[in-house]
Formats: C-alpha cells, sequence, structure tokens
C-alpha cells in the first residue's frame, strides 16, 4: 500500500450527508475480479445521466475541481455494504484523503488499509470549510504525523487517529506481514484453544 | 467501559495479542465467503505465496450473483467468471464450498444459522456487512472488507480496537400485527442510522427474549443499518432448541457439553455499558420506508413527512433530495402509496417463517397479484428454505396467486445478479437497504415486513392500521407457524 505521510491537494466539497457504498460505487460494477479500474465507476449514477453522459451539475464533472485529491463531506461517510471497491475506487480516482465529521466503521477500516486517509474533523471545522468552499476551490495540506489539515491562509484544523493506524499509514505496511511476526503466539493461542474442524 | 458484558466474554476468549499499538488480534473462529468480495483476497494470497491457514474454519457459498431462475445458466460473463473464479479459488486453496449444485446452498447468512455452523460464543466474520446476523446466536459476528477477508484467510486472525458495548433495550408489549421488521426499523427510525456506530449492540428486554431465533436474525442482521458492526443476544433456551440436530451442531455427548458452555454466556448483572437506550414497542405499528435510507421510515397509519418538518439544514436536504427520488409528495398516506414490484426474500426476510408469514397473509387476502404490480417475486433464501416451504406447500400458494417462485440467492435485495427493478419502479421489499440504485438504477424500494409485502402484492398498496390489524395480524407478526 502506498504510504501517506504529507499530503497537498485540491479540495472538492460533496455537499451530502450519509454517503453509502451503494453510491460511491454501485453494484453493477462489483463483479471485476481485480483491484484496480474501479476509478471509472466512482459514484457513477451521480456523475452520469441515464444516457451515459457526464452530468454537468456533478460537483466532480465541473472543470474546476479536476485533479481533486482530497474529499469533503458530511457525517456517517461510507454507510452500507462491506464492499472494499468504495475505497478502491475513491483511490483509483486519484482521492488520498476524505473529510467528515463521521465515517462508517466498515468503510473506515477499508480506506486505512488502502492508503486513503479518513480525516474526522468537528462538526464546526467541515462546517467552516464548507464556507471556505462556497467561495472557490482551494487546496489543503494535509500532514499525517502532525495529524492536522491546513490551508494556504494558515488555517489549521488539528484531528485524532489511532496510533496503529497513524503508524501503518505512515509507513504503508501490509497487515499480514506484521501478524506473521505474532505467529508464535497464533500457534500458541491454536495450542490452548483446539476447535475442531467445523466444515469437513 | 464496558465489562462483564457477554460483548466482553467473547473478545476475552479470543485474544491471541492483546493491546499492540491498541489494537488488539484476534482468533476467527468462523469465516465464510462468497464470490463478490473474495476473488482479489484469493489473489493476494497467490501473489504472496500464501496459503490459507484454517480451511476447516471456512466456508464459501455463491450468492450475490447468481441468477434465480436458473441458476446454471449465467448470461453475464463478469458474474459467471466471478462464479468460476471462486470454485477455482476453492479447489486450489481447500475451502470447502457450496456450489451450485449444492442442496445446502443458499445466502451466507441464512445458510451458517440453518446449517448449524453459526454457534454461540464464536468470532464469525464475512466479507459483507449482514454478517451482523449470526449475532442472534450469542456470536460476535461482524463484516469486513477485502483485505480483511485476505488478512483472515492467511492468518484466522484480525486486528481490532477493543469493542464498545451499547444495550439496546427492547421491552413493552407488542402488537400482534408488530413483526421483528417493523421493530428493527422503528427502532432505526427513532434513534438514526447511525446511532450504533462504533458500538456492538446487545440486544435484552422481554421482546427480544419472546422473539424465535428468524426474529432475532431479523433485528441482528439490520444492526448494521443503524450503524453497528455486529449486534447480539445471549443465547437462550430457543437458541439451543434451534441448533439442536442441525447437521455442523455438535452431537451427543459433545452437544450437551458445548450448551453448558454457551448457557454462561450471558452478560453479568453488574455488567457495564459503553450507552444503552430503551426502547418500547406497545406504541409501534407496522412500518414502512418512505425515503432512501432504513431510518427514513413511517408507521402505517402515518404519512410521508415535509422537507420543512426538520430542523437540521443537513437533514432538511437530505429528506428533500429522497423525497424527489422517491416521487413521493409531503404528507401522502403511506396507505395510499401504490407499488409496481414485490420482492419477498433476502438474508433479512428469506427464511421459512417469513415466508408462511407471507403466505398467510396471501390466503387470507385470497385471489391474485393486483394488476398494477407487474412482477412479485418469492425467492427463499437457501436451497434448505425451498425444500421445507415446498414441503409445507407455500410454493403452491404464491404460484396459485401470481407470484414467482425462485431459486435461492440475494436476489433483487441489491439487483446484481438479473432481478432487478426498471427505473421508476416502487417496490415493496422485504430487503435491509432502500439506498437510491440499490435494487436498479433509479428503482424506488420500500422496505417492509414479508406480511406487508405480501399485502402489497395482492392489493397494490400498504396496509393502513385496521387492515394490518385484521390481516398482519393473523400472520402472527412474522411468527410463522406453519400455515
Ligand atoms: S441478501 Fe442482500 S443483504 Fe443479504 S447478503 Fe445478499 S445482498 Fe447482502
Amino acid at each position: 500500500m502506498q504510504p501517506f505521510d504529507v499530503h497537498t491537494g485540491l479540495v472538492v466539497p460533496l455537499d451530502r450527508a450519509n454517503v453509502d457504498t451503494d453510491q460511491i460505487i454501485p453494484k453493477q460494477f462489483l463483479k471485476r475480479v481485480e483491484r484496480t479500474g474501479f476509478g471509472q465507476f466512482l459514484f457513477y449514477d451521480w456523475r452520469y445521466l441515464p444516457d451515459g453522459t457526464p452530468n454537468p451539475d456533478f460537483i466532480l464533472n465541473q472543470a474546476a475541481y479536476r485533479g481533486a485529491t482530497i474529499l469533503l463531506t458530511r457525517e456517517n461517510f461510507g454507510s452500507g455494504s462491506s464492499r472494499e471497491h468504495a475505497p478502491w475506487a475513491l483511490a483509483d480516482y486519484g482521492f488520498r484523503a476524505v473529510l467528515a465529521p463521521s465515517f462508517a466503521d466498515i468503510f473506515y477500516n477499508n480506506a486505512v488499509k488502502n492508503g486513503l486517509l479518513p480525516v474526522v474533523l468537528p462538526k464546526s471545522a467541515i462546517e467552516a470549510l464548507f464556507d471556505r468552499a462556497a467561495e472557490g476551490p482551494f487546496e489543503a495540506t494535509i500532514d499525517l504525523a502532525a495529524q492536522t489539515v491546513a490551508l494556504s491562509d494558515g488555517t489549521t484544523y488539528a484531528f485524532d487517529i489511532h496510533p496503529e493506524h497513524q503508524r501503518r499509514l505512515l509507513r504503508g505496511e501490509d497487515d499480514i506481514a506484521v501478524t506473521e511476526r505474532y505467529l508464535a503466539s497464533i500457534e500458541a493461542y491454536e495450542a490452548a484453544h483446539p476447535l475442531p474442524p467445523l466444515v469437513k | 467501559m464496558s465489562r462483564g458484558t457477554i460483548v466482553d466474554k467473547i473478545w476475552d476468549a479470543h485474544h491471541v495479542v492483546r493491546g499492540d499499538g491498541g489494537l488488539d488480534l484476534i482468533y476467527i473462529d468462523l469465516h465464510l465467503v462468497h464470490e463478490v468480495t473474495s476473488p482479489q483476497a484469493f489473489e493476494g494470497l497467490r501473489l504472496a505465496g500464501r496459503r490459507v491457514r484454517r480451511p476447516d474454519r471456512t466456508m464459501a457459498t455463491i450468492d450475490h450473483n447468481v441468477p434465480t431462475d436458473d441458476p446454471f445458466v449465467i448470461d453475464d460473463p463478469i458474474a459467471k467468471k466471478q462464479i468460476d473464479v471462486l470454485r477455482e479459488n476453492c479447489r486450489d486453496f481447500g475451502v470447502p464450498l457450496f456450489d451450485l449444485d449444492s442442496d445446502r446452498r443458499g445466502i451466507v447468512h441464512i445458510i451458517g444459522p440453518e446449517l448449524g455452523l453459526t454457534q454461540p460464543g464464536m468470532t464469525i466474520v464475512c466479507g459483507d456487512s449482514h454478517t451482523s446476523t449470526h449475532g442472534a446466536f450469542g456470536a460476535l459476528a461482524f463484516g469486513i472488507g477485502t483485505s480483511e477477508v485476505e488478512h483472515v484467510l492467511a492468518t484466522q486472525t484480525l486486528w481490532q480496537a477493543p469493542p464498545k458495548t451499547m444495550k439496546v433495550n427492547i421491552v413493552g408489549t407488542r402488537h400482534p400485527a408488530v413483526t421483528a421488521k417493523d421493530i428493527i426499523l422503528g427502532l432505526i427510525a427513532r434513534f438514526g442510522v447511525s446511532f450504533g456506530r462504533g458500538y456492538i449492540f446487545e440486544y435484552a428486554g422481554n421482546v427480544v427474549r419472546e422473539m424465535t431465533m428468524e426474529e432475532r436474525m431479523t433485528v441482528c442482521n439490520m444492526s448494521i443499518e443503524a450503524g453497528a458492526r455486529a449486534g447480539l443476544i445471549a443465547p437462550d433456551e430457543t437458541t439451543f432448541r434451534y441448533l439442536e440436530a442441525r447437521p455442523f451442531a455438535p452431537k451427543g455427548a459433545a452437544w450437551e457439553a458445548a450448551k453448558a458452555r454457551w448457557a454462561a454466556l450471558t452478560s453479568d448483572p453488574d455488567a457495564t455499558y459503553d450507552a444503552e437506550v430503551t426502547f418500547d414497542v406497545s406504541d409501534l405499528k407496522p412500518v414502512v420506508t418512505w425515503g432512501t435510507h432504513p431510518g427514513m421510515a413511517a408507521t402505517v397509519d402515518g404519512v410521508v413527512p415535509h422537507p420543512d418538518d426538520y430542523v437540521d439544514a443537513t437533514e432538511r436536504e437530505s429528506v428533500r433530495r429522497a423525497l424527489e427520488y422517491m416521487a413521493l409528495a409531503p404528507g401522502t398516506k403511506i396507505s395510499a402509496i401504490e407499488v409496481d414490484y414485490v420482492f419477498i426474500g433476502s438474508c433479512t426476510n428469506g427464511r421459512l417463517e417469513d415466508l408462511r408469514a407471507a403466505a398467510r397473509v396471501v390466503e387470507r387476502i385470497g385471489g391474485h397479484v393486483h394488476p398494477r404490480v407487474k412482477r412479485a417475486l418469492v425467492v427463499p433464501g437457501s436451497k434448505t428454505v425451498k425444500r421445507q416451504a415446498e414441503a409445507e406447500g407455500l410454493d403452491r400458494i404464491f404460484k396459485n396467486a401470481g407470484f414467482e417462485w425462485r431459486e435461492p440467492g440475494c436476489s433483487m435485495c441489491l439487483g446484481m445478479n438479473p432481478d432487478i427493478a426498471p427505473p421508476g419502479a416502487r417496490v415493496a421489499s422485504t430487503s435491509n437497504r432502500n439506498f437510491e440504485g440499490r435494487q436498479g438504477p433509479r428503482a424506488r424500494t420500500h422496505l417492509v415486513s414479508p406480511a406487508m409485502a405480501a399485502f402489497a402484492a395482492l392489493t397494490g398498496r400498504f396496509a393502513d392500521f385496521e387492515e394490518s390489524r385484521a390481516v398482519l395480524a393473523a400472520a402472527g407478526g412474522g411468527r410463522g407457524a406453519a400455515v
């Protein structure tokens, strides 16, 4: 996974609450057996009109937001299904971080595992960022080690992140490789808790 | 801090490593796998030269993609490929698979319980958010993403932050027309679609104790719709009676030993929870959703709300957008909403009891699917459910009334197979999500109980409260004694 340390990018405001994973990546695109190539289907039903042409009203289609890498949105982002295709699609499209007052639990985990940084900011900060967005496109710099989101005018917002999630994102570390270092503990657990084969 | 709860007890019994950087490494007793969220995980194993650590604790089935008219004729080449890839992966990695020709195949959250694979005290995961269903048995069961699927396949463990627990008391006297589906929809409508975020629910209270296993599964299934990753219920005699003699449940002396162990799986009288809510169902009536998330719901004596009823600006905007998508005018009576499609099935309501409740309503009203209703699908949750339903003659009741009787699968719950509703169609659905486009691009979903879905199929609209009392109550609130 791609490590995350400091990232500066264009912020695109998606002014909706409870954006669910069905909207992030509709199910008709879940049939691929690869991890890549989902970006083209991101927010498909919002991004495209029924005839397949881009919906000019949808924010991601506006020229000023081309190349945006930071998504600004409202509470409970990523609710619904466990599909990891949602962070895959966001990352594949080019997003490196999502700023929201809250995230659905499974989405949050999936994002962290894919180097997509979910940044939880207080509601007031999110409100201020939406106000800022109303004035026109702007960039932000996210510093994961310092746990800050900074704007060019010097405004800075601090955020919390679980230290273990932070560490793994900073290193871009593969979880399985980390766990394999605990193989002896797993074997000891299995010896102490013998589980008969369940499915034969 | 949560202490002495059933969740804490299961957690404590599954530690492999405690608290490295604040995350615990916990052991997984049962890993369920399906075709949609697993291919990239197996591919990851292959690339890294890893194997599946406990194939004997892993079980795969095919449910999301499969056509329900003839499961063997898969026209969609990408769906077919996903199924073929699962077969290949199961063969290569030694994972047991309930394939299309297996008489035990079905929706992953239906077959785990009905085969007795799901047992109290277990940790259970699956690359599917409705894994919370298995919590009905007093198991700690939650959905995971594909990277975590790969992690569990490789190590049989998972890194998790220690759980926060919320006690959800469901109390009061339940009206006979009120089903488990109405209770969980009512709970979410009351407390919101994210009140459970960060928590594991423990459902308690007299109403939960009185529920059948099927009803408990319906409730636990939709915990995720309240934002909770998992929801569970302490096992009791109802649980044991359901599990006894199921194919993979322990037998003989092992059964007695297991039962004694399971009986101890309760929260201590002085257990502490991180949060607690109480929901009194005494005044609850059957529920129908009117919006685009499961919390946007009203009882059958109610009306579609007005966006201006909401104080919060974001919420007002969500409601306005939802009503526009749903093509509903504020003030419309719930019982005046007319439906075009009916879907009875899914891991929420595709069990035998659900089909019985629906069939009983069909018999009671009599006649035929309403001319306005273009299609009414009944999709049993598994081959086992289908077989049992046919043995009771439920299939004939449905078919005689003009319903389609299908092969098991997820079907129109998410429409990854050919079962989708066309743009603009209004669906009465017993599934769990009414998100935009869930049942087909621009299709409109109303979540309801099986009894209500059957009523809508025959009358072309939802029941009002008087009709509910008369008709749905006869279905035993979904308690489904044989028809
Ligand atoms: S029936 Fe619906 S909710 Fe359940 S597993 Fe299938 S798609 Fe998911």
